[in-house]
């Protein structure tokens, strides 16, 4: 498998690192504290490919924590609030855009 | 019925024994995700947009209400109460935590269910039609041999690690309900001139990137060489198939390189060194194996009982037993589909209480016995027609009884990106807008039969190629579009359907779909000419004028 | 990198020999599948054992003729994923008859133990300490079988028809 590390590593604006906590699956951010936080307000924004390349590197050297970290694109606004930055990503933190089938 | 026997049952425990070392030491840190994603995924566990997730293997898609009980009860223990029932006899689990993954799989054992290869690059999920051994007229019930297949791929020192993922459907009828031709290999189940009856085995179908239909191998291989003539086939692939490149892997990629005269010659010889082998099935083996498939013992029923008469003066009794009821090979019963397609749903989802209600219908109604089919719905294989409208009332009452099986919104739809991580585009609210534009029952069946399938990218879980009307869903400059053909069938005279122009955008897709009936609707030669074949006598060109005229 | 030997954890007897490093005129060598066929008729008539590394994209059809001469056979699994190596094991063992030291070599990890030993190895270079000594407890995990190989152990069908036959023997 090919490290993401190993991958070009190109940005077009603000950024994130997200990933999936290893044991129960919940999506995570990366934050600045060098963790992760389940609430995409706490995650650290990177702005330059070697930013990313670097909070990219620490989370995947991570591999106890958290599963298949990848950079994903956010806005954030003046207010500094982060929202995500695509359809995918937006569901990820969402949840489904559809009613999830009634509980039992 | 197939009855574990101590030996399956021992194996299926030994292997959740090892599942729960590994996740340990998954957990640990002793192993690393690189070396555990395909540990966990020749387990059935992915990792999609928002949690693991847990598919479950339904061989041949035969279910006992026990079974169906028990998964029921895996989805309100460890997941969020519903599960989704996919193109391959599988249910999915999408919730679930990791932590609690071997607890879920001791549970499942208890019941002799599994998720041993439902995922990873060696055999998957053997599947069969789903009317297997009750559908009138089939040459002998498929599933005997789709057990063998079961036992001897399960595990399998040799092919568990193959180019690419490996897939196989088998059928005895003439209407191919398995979709046989687009899997890698395909099994007909037939009788030759002197009334033996063997396999006619396809091979190198696929959808996906690159799609292909099965071209036949070999007319007839007898039952005793089915075995040996497979691992001549496995054997071939594995070292043959490419591994240089994810996308070219598949065994249609490889037949398709090398020709299939080329590849049938590889396989030939391969087949000779081995077909007298252990591997050849003994008469007394075969028989070993269908003896531990139990069939109900059927009572001697008029074939039109008052109960049915009576009922058939309710129009909406009439309409679902029109619909959804199949004749049986035994007089007084009949197979009953299930659909999981109600309007606005997600189709192929069922809640853990609708699994619950299921089971204990098909005690009371069917024997004990639930099938599931490759288009996302259930079925009762043995309804005696007297609790027709008694069963009818109950199925309505928990919301499987819209009567839309093979019409316009008994759609095959994959998870998409509300939640798998390959998807470029939803699927889900696509098919449920669909449902909601076609939910009138009397235009759906003026319609008639017609099948929709919907894939949220070019992997294809939702049959798009092979759809009447095929819906795939792609990424353009971070919107999502979708491109549509027609003319794509999955039954025995098998096509991949073609592009009817640009791609149209998420808003656009039930509009364009309502264009392309509506054409139909006034192109067809009589009300009895399908969809599918006014598409092969018209061609293209016409719906495609008709949707893009305006736009 | 711990070998594991006959279900033990042994030294390696043999010497990986670079293609253009001098072969010593003694001691067991262990040299690579282009060496070996460049000079198989000198290398197999050496008084210490020879072994060969077959890389896993090569028919082994080609080594036949030296089989029996043969102190070693390794094969290669570049991942654990690349499964090729696993048929060309079956095909020496079941069809050439192989019966000189079948090795594994490459990422052999501990999950694959038991595919392997099915196939025919019986040395295993694995990649890590704890898998080694893990060799015995994963190798006996399972006690069932469905497929049969070369391995000779029984499989489920002939099981169940053994117990069969002996059920309605005693009826």
């Amino acid at each position: 498998m090919t490290s993401p590390l190993q991958q070009k590593i190109k940005i077009t604006g603000p950024s994130v690192v997200t990933a999936n906590r290893t044991w129960d699956g919940v999506v995570i951010w990366r934050t600045n504290a060098k963790d992760w936080s389940t609430d995409l307000a706490d995650a650290a924004i990177v702005r330059t490919a070697d930013a990313a390349r670097a909070l990219l590197g620490e989370s995947v050297a991570d591999d106890l924590g958290a599963v298949g970290a990848y950079i994903a694109p956010v806005e954030v606004d003046e207010s500094g609030a982060i929202k995500p930055g695509n359809l995918r990503e937006q569901i990820r933190v969402d949840g489904v855009t559809i009613e999830l089938p009634a509980h039992a | 019925m197939y009855a574990y026997d101590e030996i399956d049952r021992t194996l299926i425990n030994e292997r959740v024994s090892e599942f729960r070392d590994q996740v340990k030491r998954r957990l640990s840190g002793e192993l690393s995700e690189d070396e555990f994603k395909m540990i966990r995924l020749m387990n059935g566990v992915y990792l999609q947009l928002h949690a693991y997730m847990f598919r479950v293997a339904i061989p041949y898609g035969t279910l006992s209400s026990a079974q169906l009980r028990k998964l029921a009860h895996v989805a309100r223990k460890y997941d969020r109460g519903y599960g989704h029932f996919t193109t391959r006899q599988n249910i999915q689990f999408n919730w679930i935590k990791l932590a609690d993954l071997p607890d879920a799989l001791a549970d499942l054992a208890e019941v002799g269910i599994h998720a041993m290869q439902t995922s990873g690059n060696c055999t998957r999920n053997i599947t069969a039609d789903q009317w297997a051994g009750v559908a009138p007229g089939e040459v002998e019930d498929p599933r005997i041999w789709a057990e063998l297949l079961r036992q001897y791929s399960t595990l399998h020192p040799e092919f568990s690690f193959l180019p690419r993922k490996f897939k196989f459907a088998i059928t005895a009828s003439a209407h191919d309900r398995a979709a046989i031709k687009v899997h890698d290999i395909g099994l007909r189940l037939h009788r030759n001139d002197k009334g033996e009856t063997g396999f006619e085995v396809l091979v190198g179908g696929g959808l996906g990137r690159t799609p292909f239909i099965g071209k036949t191998i070999r007319e007839f291989v007898p039952g005793r060489d089915l075995l040996s003539y497979v691992e001549a086939i496995l054997r071939v692939y594995n070292q043959y198939g490419r591994r240089d490149n994810i996308y070219k892997a598949r065994i249609k990629i490889l037949v398709h390189e090398l020709g299939i005269e080329k590849f049938a010659e590889e396989v030939e010889t391969e087949w000779l060194q081995i077909r007298d082998s252990t591997l050849a099935l003994d008469a007394a083996v075969v028989e070993d194996i269908r003896s531990r498939f139990s069939y109900p013992a059927y009572e001697k029923l008029a074939p039109m009982p008052d109960e049915l008469k009576q009922a058939a003066a309710d129009p909406q009794f009439e309409a679902w037993r029109t619909n959804s009821v199949a004749p049986h090979k035994v007089q007084g019963y009949a197979i009953v589909t299930l659909s999981l397609k109600p309007i606005g749903g997600a189709p192929g989802d069922a809640t853990a209480a609708q699994m619950d209600a299921v089971a204990d219908l098909a005690d009371k109604y069917s024997f004990g016995e639930i099938r599931v089919g490759h288009e996302q719905n259930l079925a009762f294989p043995h309804v005696a027609k007297r609790d027709l409208p008694a069963l009818w009332r109950a199925l309505d009452k928990i919301g499987v009884a819209t009567p839309n099986v093979n019409l316009v919104t008994d759609i095959i739809a994959c998870p998409g990106l509300d939640y798998c991580s390959l998807a470029n585009a939803r699927s889900i609210p696509i098919a449920q807008e669909l449902t909601r534009r076609f939910a009138n029952h009397d235009t759906a069946n003026l319609i008639g039969r017609l099948h929709v399938n919907i894939s949220g990218c070019i992997n294809a879980c939702g049959h798009h190629h092979v759809g009447n009307i095929g819906i795939l869903g792609v990424e353009k400059n971070g919107e999502e579009v979708y491109q549509i053909t027609i003319g794509g069938r999955a039954d025995e005279n098998a096509e991949l359907g073609k592009l009817i122009g640009p791609a149209v955008p998420y808003a656009e897709v039930a509009d364009v779909v309502e264009d392309i009936v509506e054409a139909y609707l006034a192109l067809r030669e009589r009300p009895d000419e399908l969809f599918i074949d006014a598409v092969k006598r018209l061609g293209v060109e016409p719906f495609r004028e008709r949707v893009y005229a305006t736009r | 990198m711990p070998l594991v030997n006959k279900g033990q954890i042994v030294s390696d007897g043999f010497v990986h020999l670079a293609d253009d490093a001098k072969l010593p005129s003694d001691g067991a060598v262990l040299v690579s599948a282009t060496r070996f066929l460049a000079n198989a008729e000198s290398l197999s008539a050496r008084n210490s054992p020879v072994g060969v590394i077959w890389p896993n994209n090569r028919s082994v059809d080609e080594l036949a003729p030296w089989l029996d001469r043969l102190a070693a056979v390794a094969l290669v699994f570049p991942t654990f994923r690349d499964g090729r190596a696993h048929s060309q094991a079956r095909l020496l063992r079941e069809r050439h008859h192989y019966r000189g030291e079948l090795r594994a070599t490459g990422q052999v990890l501990r999950d694959q133990f038991t595919f392997l030993l099915r196939n025919g190895f019986d040395s295993f270079e694995v990649k890590k300490d704890s898998d080694a000594h893990a060799f015995a407890e994963a190798t006996q995990r399972y006690t069932e079988f469905y497929q049969p190989t070369g391995d000779g152990r029984q499989t489920a069908l002939e099981r169940r028809l053994r117990q069969r036959h002996s059920e309605s023997a005693n009826s």
